[in-house]
């Protein structure tokens, strides 16, 4: 009774542990305002000077001091699809053979080991791309591609570097995202739908297609929204084989640049406060994307959760 | 038994089928193989006791090491492990002890979409934050853009681990008289040790390899330094450095480099899954 | 009557333990075949044995004969997925697909074999709606998701999905045990409707489900057959002690 009076009267140790880690939690939301202030007024400079128009003009030029973000946006997503184009159907495919094919003991270490593509430092995907894969993609791949120079996508001279180079490198970085995810999710495909299935005589193959797929679809979604944000922002690897030229093309044997390898290339040298500040306008334009990207992302597996928590009766 | 010739269709359909998923998985194996084996051979003749002990030499003057660099690295990443650690641990605690209303699922959702954010945009921030202000390159405002990405991880991979102590475990502590911050200290930041540190561990291997942040905030080096206030060599960013050079002693040593940092953030990575495995939690 | 399923010497495993005894076991055309027995005592993994549904989860097998019209379902060169078109089942819980509308899930089965227009669509899954008993209650929400269901209108939609394909047999495995009482009278009153055309196997925990039901009864005990006679004989005048116990309740 008397410590119960005492704790009233004091401010108790409870509420302030509370409070300390409530405080910790607020911090996190403070940093992320400060990550957006900065960004903007850093950037304020550009933006006063060229506006919106800076996202849909082409040229780059430190020495006329003129800037715009539009080849870089455009490397950005052509090389972030064609990596998700290539990436998609290999990860689907792990995922498959992971959660149904695999025997018990291969299924974790085949994942183990799928997993550990995804640690690997994306600065050494680089390296293997610039030394290894760009040299094959030179002399094998790219000079029968450029046979279909009719076609928007071949055209150019094999150089090995471009967007070629790093929409591949890029696949092979998002394949463990991709297919952990969409593994994890068609394994919560509840045992009862895959039986539903069978006992109708599907095959193997048409209850995954017909059943496990399906099932999965808004998981897979959200694996391919994460995988494709993940493609938009990587830089190392990127610079290192995109060929760093900073042009609007289709075609798959050109070079190109990104918002985030240009970053990483001029940010150092660059010593004209304009070329900083419209370097920083085009980090913001990455985080306004990453930010929608991986909030969808996460709506996508929120929703998927209700949704099979509701399939349950 | 009538087999028609549709069946026989769907049968061969759906096998070439789970071949090729099998075809997936092995080729996303054998990727890992190739990058790993051919990093090991390129990397292994460059590697030796002067890579860990010197200092880089000028081009074409031969041996030297990237001993400043290793040691850089491994401050950048402390002096960050420093910040987000107990920021990242504190709120964790905050999430999955007391965490219920409209502010946790708000510190929650802010920090999923900030472990989002592409290393070079932090890096950016860092700049802008610190650089800007002291008006040079320095270890630590690099150590900032590596803290900025460790943060989330650390959040969420805790707040997992928090959740798998039992109830129980809580409740049995309340029932003697506990009082909540102290179950909390003693009883589930104990039992959550271990998962806290492997998923502590998993983080640091998550940012050590990291070039992109790190390229124009705590920037390079030539020389010893460990003046946080000063701009260091890390492995991460020598190694991105030396292997754009066109100089083929530089190539090789950005070879060793990527081999050592693969190195440790494999083996740093191995342990900790492993260790997590051994221990039954999930991830 | 002529013995639809003849089952003969079934062994069944779940890696190293043993689930079902030597099963011996015929089940006489167009009659309703109960199953009964405490849980885990095999009932369920015997009529998954009889469409090979078994050998389907990880670690699990089985030995011994199930003859369906003189034809053994284990005999070499006998196609599992082909042989589950003859044998139709339906599940504890409801399962319909939860992507596909009610109509996309009668028809799910069909369309694996044969391309159907828009229009046979609806027919089929008119006429297979009208045979599970459901029409009345969907025909005018058939684009809706099968999941929108009542529990009971879920089970009776699988039973329709799995008549859909022209199985001659229909297994269930506690079909109504997760269902209220009156979707449980409905699907009872249907499977009486039902053994016109197919030969019926249900597993049941409900004994009085049996003897309302069914024309024959097994009783099953840690994976053997302990009795198996016509319902009456078994719930009137039992010849096994074990049998005794179990239906008057003594355990289980």
């Amino acid at each position: 009774m008397a410590e119960q009076l005492s704790r009233k009267k004091i401010i108790s140790p409870e509420k302030i542990f509370m409070g300390m880690t409530g405080l910790f939690s607020l911090s996190v939301l403070l940093i992320s305002v400060v990550v957006v202030y900065e960004l903007f007024s850093a950037s304020e400079p550009a933006f006063h000077k060229f506006g919106l128009k800076f996202l849909i003009t082409k040229e780059w030029d430190p020495v006329q001091k003129v800037y715009g973000a539009l080849p870089f946006i455009w490397g950005t997503f052509y090389t972030s699809l064609l990596a998700l184009l290539i990436a998609l159907p290999v990860s689907l495919g792990i995922a498959i053979f992971l959660s149904e094919l695999a025997p018990a003991w291969l299924r974790s270490s085949a994942g183990f080991l799928i997993e550990l593509l995804a640690a690997i430092p994306s600065l050494i995907f680089g390296l293997w791309g610039l030394f290894v894969l760009s040299p094959i993609l030179q002399q094998y791949i790219e000079p029968p591609l450029s046979n279909l120079s009719w076609l928007p996508f071949f055209t150019g001279y094999p150089l090995g570097l471009g967007f070629l180079n790093a929409g591949l490198l890029l696949a092979v970085m998002i394949i463990p995202t991709i297919s952990s995810i969409s593994r994890d999710v068609m394994y919560t495909v509840p045992a009862n739908q895959r039986e539903g299935g069978l006992a109708l005589g599907m095959t193997r193959w048409e209850v995954v297609s017909k059943v496990v797929i399906p099932n999965s679809r808004s998981g897979i979604l959200g694996a391919v929204v994460l995988g494709l944000g993940r493609a938009l922002g990587e830089t190392m690897a990127v610079t290192m084989v995109i060929g760093n030229t900073p042009q609007f093309s289709l075609s798959l044997l050109d070079p190109g640049y990104t918002i985030s390898s240009v970053i990483a290339n001029q940010f150092t040298e660059a010593f004209d406060k304009l070329q900083i500040s419209a370097l920083v306008e085009l980090g913001l334009i990455l985080f306004v994307i990453s930010v929608i990207i991986n909030a969808f992302a996460k709506l996508l597996m929120l929703r998927m959760n209700r949704f099979s928590g509701g399939a349950r009766i | 038994m009538k087999t028609d010739f549709r069946y026989i269709r769907r049968k061969v359909f759906g096998t070439v089928m789970l071949g090729l998923s099998l075809l997936a998985a092995l080729a996303a194996v054998s990727m890992l193989f190739w990058i790993l084996g051919y990093t090991f051979i390129k990397g292994i003749s460059a590697v030796n006791l002067d890579f860990f002990t010197k200092l880089p030499t000028p081009v074409g003057v031969p041996g030297g090491g990237l001993a400043n660099s290793i040691a850089g690295s491994i401050i950048v990443v402390g002096m960050a492990g420093l910040m987000a650690i107990p920021v990242g641990i504190a709120t964790a605690i905050y999430l999955s002890e007391y965490g219920r209303g409209v502010f946790a699922s708000t510190v929650r959702f802010v920090s999923d979409v900030l472990a989002g954010v592409p290393a070079i945009v932090a890096g950016i921030v860092a700049y802008a934050l610190v650089v800007t202000r002291m008006h040079r390159f320095s270890a630590f405002s690099g150590s900032v853009s590596l803290a900025l990405l460790m943060l989330p991880i650390i959040i969420r991979s805790s707040e997992e681990i928090f959740r798998t102590v039992p109830d129980t475990l809580r409740e049995a502590s309340f029932a003697l008289g506990v009082p909540k911050w102290k179950t909390i200290l003693s009883i589930v930041l104990k039992t959550a040790s271990g998962g806290l540190v492997t998923g502590t561990i998993l983080a640091v291997a998550r940012v050590g390899g990291e070039a992109a942040p790190l390229l124009f905030t705590s920037f390079s080096n030539s020389f010893w330094n460990f003046n946080p206030g000063q701009p260091m060599a890390t492995l991460p960013v020598d190694l991105f450095n030396y292997s754009i050079s066109p100089y083929q002693d530089w190539q090789q040593k950005a070879w060793a480099a990527a081999l050592v940092l693969v190195g440790m953030v494999l083996l740093l990575n191995i342990s900790a899954r492993l260790y997590l495995a051994r221990k039954g939690f999930k991830r | 009557m002529a013995d639809k399923i003849a089952v003969e010497g079934l062994n069944a495993w779940f890696g190293k333990t043993q689930a079902l005894h030597d099963i011996d076991m015929a089940v006489p055309e167009n009659s309703i075949t109960a199953i009964i027995g405490p849980s885990g005592c095999g009932k369920s993994t015997f009529i998954r044995c009889i469409n090979r549904m078994h050998e389907e989860i990880r670690g699990a097998y089985s030995n011994g004969r199930v003859i369906l019209d003189g034809e053994d379902v284990y005999g070499s060169g006998v196609d599992p997925v082909l042989i589950r078109r003859r044998l139709g089942m339906v599940f504890q819980k409801p399962n319909p697909f939860p992507t596909m509308s009610i109509k996309e899930n009668v028809v799910a089965g069909i369309i694996l074999n044969r391309r159907l227009g828009r229009h046979e669509i609806e027919e089929t899954a008119e006429k297979y709606l009208r045979r599970a008993a459901l029409w009345d209650e969907v025909k005018d929400q058939l684009n809706r998701p099968g999941v929108s269901l009542s529990g009971g209108q879920q089970q009776r939609l699988c039973i329709a999905r799995a008549l859909a394909v022209e199985p001659e047999v229909l297994l269930a495995d506690e079909p109504a045990s997760a269902l209220d009482p009156i979707s449980t009278a409905k699907i009872e009153d249907l499977f009486t409707d039902l053994k016109e055309r197919y030969t019926i196997v249900v597993v049941t925990h409900n004994m009085q489900q049996a003897a309302r039901i069914s024309d024959r009864t097994a009783f099953f005990l840690s994976g053997h057959l302990i009795e198996y006679g016509t319902t009456d004989k078994i719930f009137t005048n039992p010849s096994d002690k074990r049998t005794e116990d179990y239906i008057t309740g003594r355990f289980g």
